[in-house]
């Protein structure tokens, strides 16, 4: 069953036209892949799903975005509630300047649970998620900040899901970290594809080849392809996406 | 710009190609040698026997390198794979060429076979028609025409056809020349390889469709020529 939804989307920044006239199903508990060449789109299109932005002057929406069958840009539409269903990571870790513990709690705080045991168990149960626990459980007031750049961008997902998202959208999580952090990055995002719908954006083919059930290829505003990532990675149907994967793009 | 893994890909397919040309050659001195029961030219194809086995060892780990270093996907992907199953082909063809071969250089005289029997059985032709395949699925590849590779499938039915006819006439003419039965024997090995080389061949062809289109037509044929037909 799809969990997002998007008909004929087409978005502008000022008079450039970003996306045009993209539908898209995304199904519950699968991981999809955007990949495409800078400025086709991808990104803008990913942060539709959590109207990310919404903080950008002089652009326009066309069209609908449907989550769990519910226009996201509907008038009755809390935003705040909005982004705690639909969590994000970025390219680069952005911990908040406070302790591994609080970067952690912080979310559940926001959302007005304050027993602290509840909190407590949330944290632990986040970080074990994230594949952090081991590895922080002895420093948790030490500040995020003194965690390798894989480890923050771990905390970055434990914080994300420890508001219990139904949807994770990361936009290039592991383009700033070293092979072995981004392994385990993607072997994350497997685990937490049992729980979570996944939307990744990615310039490394590889990865999205790895850790994605379907792949959308965008170009120049345009989805081009959109099918099983094993059929984009064997057998494209479009020359464009063949071209873009197999390096001859342009 | 080239990419690098254009570059690669294209000495692959070069290697292949001379591969194909030295197995090709390996058949074709082969048919002579058994026609004209020339030992020397036997013996000769024995000895470049292990210049295909050296090759087919070079292509393998060449393509091992190109999957590890390069990461083909998509039609890259194809390619290799296909170059990577048609080499292990071409190898076998090569191991049938020096069997028969080995049968010219171990039989007891250098007088030449029945050319009778020979006639009948249509060994040559069944020669030139593998030949004819090896050099058809080449040339497919070469092209990326697809039309001759159902050529290819299309001579596989003659080779087996030919081979079941052998068994019949072999037989019979055993009974009524009982001092040629192991001449028999011999030249009923030759057709079996010849009609397995077929089947080789037909691998190849497959493989060059999966490269080209991407269909596994494993076992199915009819459905490819259908298709193109329609």
């Amino acid at each position: 069953m799809e969990i997002i939804k998007a008909q004929n989307v087409n978005f502008y920044y000022g008079s450039f036209h970003a996306l045009k006239n993209i539908s898209m199903d995304i199904e519950e508990k699968s991981v999809v892949a955007f990949i495409g060449p800078s400025g086709c789109g991808k990104s803008t299109f990913l942060r539709l799903f959590n109207r990310m932005n919404d903080l950008i002057p002089k652009t326009r929406l066309e069209g609908q975005i449907l989550i769990n069958g519910q226009n996201i840009y509907g008038k009755n539409v809390q935003v705040d509630q909005l982004r705690k269903e639909v969590g994000m990571v970025f390219q680069r870790p952005n911990p908040f300047p406070k302790s591994i513990y609080e970067n952690v709690a912080y979310g559940l705080k926001v959302n007005g649970i304050k027993d602290p045991n509840v909190i407590e168990e949330r944290v632990v149960e986040s970080l074990k998620g994230a594949a952090l626990w081991e590895e922080v459980k002895d420093k948790l007031k030490k500040s995020a900040y003194a965690l390798s750049g894989g480890q923050q961008q771990r905390l970055c997902i434990a914080r994300a899901m420890a508001v219990s998202p139904q949807i994770l959208l990361m936009d290039e999580p592991a383009s700033a970290l070293d092979p072995i952090s981004t392994s385990k990055i993607e072997e994350l995002i497997r685990e937490l594809k049992k729980q979570v719908t996944i939307v990744i954006v990615t310039h490394n083919m590889q990865q999205a080849s790895r850790v994605s059930d379907r792949t959308a290829f965008f170009y120049m505003g345009e989805m081009v392809e959109y099918g099983r990532t094993k059929d984009i990675f064997t057998n494209p149907e479009k020359e464009a996406t063949q071209n873009y994967i197999t390096g001859r793009f342009g | 710009m080239v990419k690098f893994i254009e570059s690669e890909l294209e000495q692959l397919n070069k290697e292949i190609d001379e591969m194909w040309i030295l197995v090709y050659s390996q058949l074709e001195n082969t048919r002579e040698a058994v026609l004209t029961s020339n030992k020397g030219l036997a013996q000769q194809v024995i000895v470049r026997e292990k210049r295909v086995n050296a090759f087919e060892l070079k292509i393998d780990s060449d393509v091992e390198d190109l999957i590890a270093l390069y990461s083909p996907v998509a039609i890259d992907l194809r390619f290799v794979l296909a170059m990577f199953k048609i080499n292990t082909d071409l190898e076998r063809l090569g191991d049938f060429a020096e069997g028969i071969a080995r049968y010219v250089v171990n039989k007891e005289d250098s007088i030449p076979l029945d050319a009778d029997l020979l006639k009948e059985l249509q060994l040559e032709k069944m020669f030139d028609e593998v030949l004819s395949m090896l050099s058809t699925a080449r040339e497919a590849l070469r092209q990326e025409n697809i039309d001759l590779t159902a050529q290819v499938f299309e001579k596989d039915n003659i080779l087996d056809e030919l081979n079941h006819n052998s068994t019949a006439i072999l037989t019979e003419y055993a009974k009524n020349n009982t001092d040629q039965i192991p001449q028999c024997f011999g030249l009923s090995s030759i057709f079996r390889k010849l009609e397995r080389a077929g089947d080789h061949i037909t691998n190849i062809a497959e493989e060059i469709v999966f490269y080209f289109n991407a269909k596994i037509l494993k076992h199915n044929h009819k459905a490819l020529m259908d298709d193109m037909i329609s």
